[in-house]
């Protein structure tokens, strides 16, 4: 059975970058598919893949990824300051990260301003 | 507007206090998009040696490689700097790939940890190159997050960055995907495994560096 957790972003707001992602990887290391309102920052993401591999191991074996973020919708100038300055001041809550575990999650395609989450069980099903 | 301001700014308070530094041009990408590949054409070209070994099997290069001091020419400049090539940078490594992909358990598990190790040691050294080739499969999907992780972090640290569109000599690969999706970028089809392009790729790694 698939398990999606949603984190609401309050959850991590207060949080230090090192417990985001703890808190993160505790639940996709419990076969749940994350789901976080917004996104992290650029080097949280990076710090992301890398304590991932520093935990893999014979049962843990990575995650998927995948970040939507309504970033080209904002053409204008102002809008961009805007929310900029939003992010600035509440975090950046827009877009939505998922993180699932590669167990159980095949593979995330973006297109790019969608989401494709192949598990493994689909991918079987595909190949019929 | 303002992010050109901004490279401006950045450029010349980094020429200013770093003077003519040692250019550390690192090569990155996901698994399989043929950064060895490309070292090893680049090295071939103006050393007349290769630099690593290259496989189908994902994650063959497993620790940072360096060629130091290479120096290409092109319509009469020269330039010189030292090639880091990088172990693919992945979400996730399955030592069962491995098997499938013919390699016996032990070997698979061995080379699976070696792997987390590479990916760690890649990411470590985003911190030590001032200009990086971010190597593409022209033929995959460029919207990953790994390629945009790893862009998003060179971008944060002002590392100026040229896409390689790799594997152009095959049907399936796609320069417009690419250019879609990081369209402010330069970006150049090449064949490093055929040699393909190689001139605009040196033609736009001086203006990369300069």
């Amino acid at each position: 059975m698939l398990t999606l957790h949603f984190i609401p972003y309050n959850d991590i707001e207060a949080l230090s970058s090192a417990k985001r992602i703890q808190k993160i990887l505790n639940i996709v290391k419990d076969d749940k598919i994350a789901l976080l309102e917004g996104r992290l920052k650029k080097e949280e993401e990076k710090d992301l893949i890398e304590i991932t591999m520093e935990e893999i191991d014979e049962k843990f074996k990575g995650v998927e990824l995948a970040v939507i973020y309504p970033d080209k919708n904002y053409r204008h100038i102002f809008d961009r300051w805007r929310k900029g300055f939003v992010s600035m001041l509440l975090g950046d809550r827009q877009g939505l990260t998922v993180v699932g575990p590669a167990s159980i999650v095949k593979e995330i395609k973006k297109d790019p301003n969608k989401i494709e989450l192949f598990t493994q069980e689909e991918k079987k099903k595909k190949k019929k | 507007m303002l992010g050109v301001f901004k490279r401006f700014i950045n450029k010349f308070f980094r020429d200013l206090f770093q003077g003519k530094k040692e250019i550390k041009l690192g090569l990155y990408g996901p698994p399989n998009g043929g950064k060895t590949t490309l070292a090893n054409r680049i090295c071939k070209d103006w050393l007349g040696e290769e630099m690593g070994s290259v496989s189908n099997i994902a994650h063959e290069t497993r620790e940072i490689q360096i060629k130091e001091q290479i120096k290409i020419e092109s319509k009469g400049k020269e330039l010189t700097f030292n090639l880091v090539d990088t172990p693919g940078i992945a979400t996730r490594i399955d030592y069962e790939d491995f098997i499938k992909s013919g390699l016996k358990e032990k070997e698979a598990k061995q080379r699976a940890k070696e792997a987390t190790k590479g990916v760690v040691e890649s990411i470590k050294w985003l911190d030590n190159v001032n200009s990086v080739i971010v190597v593409l499969d022209a033929t995959k999907d460029p919207y990953s997050q790994v390629n945009l992780t790893i862009i998003g972090n060179l971008q944060a640290r002002n590392i100026p960055v040229m896409i390689a569109a790799n594997k152009v000599d095959l049907k399936k690969s796609s320069i417009k995907k690419i250019e879609g999706a990081f369209p402010q970028y330069p970006i150049i089809g090449i064949s490093a495994k055929y040699g393909e392009n190689m001139e605009d790729f040196y033609e736009a790694l001086f203006k990369l560096t300069k």
